[in-house]
């Protein structure tokens, strides 16, 4: 007997081929071949430029400062946001009364939208904001602290933007790696006398250690892709002559308008592409070495 | 007991770092006019609470449209991805075929692409299918993500092989075996794929910013930020408006998240 007639499951996957290939296959391929063209974002004809928007992007100085600031990015949430998260999943992986509202609360700022979060973040950081009123207040500043204008501040502030809207996401990802934990290993280390401590060390960042190699990949790339946060906190300029801006930003901006160049956007694409693999074939051999 | 009462004290402390920051913004929106919202010694609850603010939003920008357009693009969105990833990850997880292999693998594959690498190509698809300036267009690429298709294809693959045996003994067509069958047993992954879309639609930004143009198409987070822009000297307003953009979503989320964390933990997360 037949389950099934040949073309059923050809019917029932063609929806999401078609998706596939229109929406990210076709779109790969279609970034390159624009990134050696001048197209508009408004449309009309397209010509062939050869190397020109490359070269262009290597005496950008926009581009520099933006691939230093992810450098910069990347650096701060790397050990940030693959540590926190797994302590907080720890402290709420174990039953307790109350628990479940304490994880969807942890979980909240991963719903919120970039620009929701982005435009309270603005106000606790304001000069005149609860941050800085209060760390005056406490004689910890004299002055209010420049947050949103300075060139170096205002990276340090998307990036705990970042890493606070960042905490519950990860925590989901390691909770579901600790529900695999064996308990027995605890037990066995409990009655070696091992402490909490020991034990995390010892028990727990082994058995979970495939996910911390996950979730640095993932905050690396995320950290690439950042936009919202600069976006918001700078009221979409990029701080102190564009410098704040990140890969993605450049390529909104070259995305719009009368003035824009999609030919350039796309070129900025492919490096932003080429980017991203760096940190995950980087990690990816740190990874396999550690298996030997 | 004294573990224990560590343990509250840090969720607290977690709490108060994740949660304090939309309720001093709450608090904000619900301060009047004539409160000092800069002093040196901030008040977490208003003197005289008002919903003034809010209504202000209103007047300043068309507030109703913007969540009207979001709905329309969210509604779109998660339609298309409970509907067309079930399809689809059932199909490979329970029909063999020949090629299913390959279709995994490049469903598999674009999820290493960040879509901020194609978002200028998308926008040209979208502007040459006539879509520029138009919510369709926002919603359009956004309709099957590939990571759906891949949370249903493990939570279709988990189930027993024999109970699709035991229906194509009684002669149950592939259709049936599908919604009778195998589709309740997923209803958790559907739940979860339900609440990601629609997050990811509500709280999208950066692609609507792309793809629209004219101010009554805006979705409430572009027209958010030109609220933002305009009146960034008028905390209490912007504020407000963080909060219609937010409490709808927490409230959503608050409401279903039994089902989203009861779906991490049948494994929809874990790939």
């Amino acid at each position: 007997m037949k389950a099934h007639r040949w073309f059923t499951p050809w019917v029932l996957v063609l929806p999401a081929l078609l998706w596939l290939g229109g929406f990210s296959l076709w779109p790969s391929i279609n970034t390159l071949r624009l990134s050696f063209t001048d197209a508009k974002p408004l449309g009309g004809g397209a010509d062939f430029v050869g190397l020109r928007n490359y070269t262009d992007l290597l005496n950008d100085s926009q581009v520099w400062d933006a691939l230093l600031n992810s450098v910069v990015y990347m650096a701060i949430c790397l050990p940030l946001l693959t540590a926190l998260p797994l302590l907080i999943a720890i402290l709420v992986e174990k039953p307790l009364r109350g628990i479940a509202f304490f994880r969807t609360a942890f979980y909240t700022p991963v719903i919120a939208s970039a620009v929701v979060v982005g435009l309270i973040w603005t106000w606790l950081l304001d000069d005149r904001g609860f941050i800085n009123n209060v760390s005056q207040r406490l004689h910890v500043i004299q002055e209010p602290l420049p947050f949103l204008t300075d060139r170096w501040l205002v990276i340090i502030s998307a990036v705990s933007l970042t890493v606070w809207k960042g905490l519950g996401y990860y925590m989901i990802v390691y909770l579901a790696a600790l529900g695999n934990v064996r308990q027995d290993l605890h037990e066995a280390a409990m009655m070696d006398g091992a402490g909490p401590i020991r034990r995390f060390w010892s028990v727990t960042v082994p058995a979970v250690r495939s996910t911390i190699f996950l979730v640095s990949i993932l905050v690396c790339v995320a950290a690439l892709r950042v936009f919202s946060e600069l976006y918001i906190l700078t009221g979409g300029k990029g701080g102190p002559g564009g410098q704040d801006s990140s890969l993605v930003m450049l390529i909104q901006q070259y995305a719009r308008g009368f003035y824009g160049d999609l030919g350039y956007a796309s070129a900025l694409s492919v490096l932003l592409f080429v980017v991203t693999l760096i940190p995950m074939v980087v990690l990816a051999r740190i990874n396999s070495r550690a298996d030997r | 007991m004294k573990i224990k009462i560590l343990r509250y004290a840090l969720l607290l402390f977690v709490l108060l770092i994740t949660v304090g920051p939309f309720l001093w913004e709450l608090s904000t929106s619900l301060k009047s006019g004539s409160e000092d919202i800069y002093t040196s010694t901030p008040n977490l609850l208003p003197q005289h609470p008002t919903l003034d603010n809010y209504s202000r939003v209103a007047d300043a920008i068309p507030v109703f449209r913007y969540i009207g357009n979001s709905l329309i693009v969210a509604a779109l969105v998660v339609g298309g991805n409970i509907v067309f990833s079930t399809l689809a990850g059932f199909a490979i997880a329970r029909l063999k075929f020949r090629g299913r292999g390959v279709v995994l693998a490049l469903f598999l594959a674009t999820l290493v692409l960040p879509g901020e690498v194609t978002i200028i190509s998308q926008f040209v698809t979208v502007r040459d299918l006539g879509l520029a300036d138009s919510l369709i267009g926002v919603a359009l690429p956004m309709m099957i993500a590939a990571l759906n298709v891949l949370l249903l294809y493990n939570a279709f693959r988990a189930l027993p092989e024999d109970i699709d045996q035991a229906a194509i003994v009684d002669g149950a067509n592939v259709w049936q075996r599908l919604t009778r069958v195998s589709l309740p047993a997923v209803r958790g992954t559907i739940a979860v794929v339900a609440i990601f879309s629609f997050i990811a639609a509500w709280d999208d930004f950066l692609w609507p910013l792309i793809v629209l143009t004219s101010p009554d198409k805006f979705t409430l987070t572009v027209g958010l930020q030109y609220l933002s822009g305009t009146f960034a000297k008028d905390q209490r307003l912007v504020a407000a408006g963080t909060m219609i953009a937010f409490l709808p979503i927490a409230l959503f989320f608050a409401l279903l998240q039994r089902y989203f964390f009861k779906g991490v933990e049948e494994g929809g997360v874990k790939g």
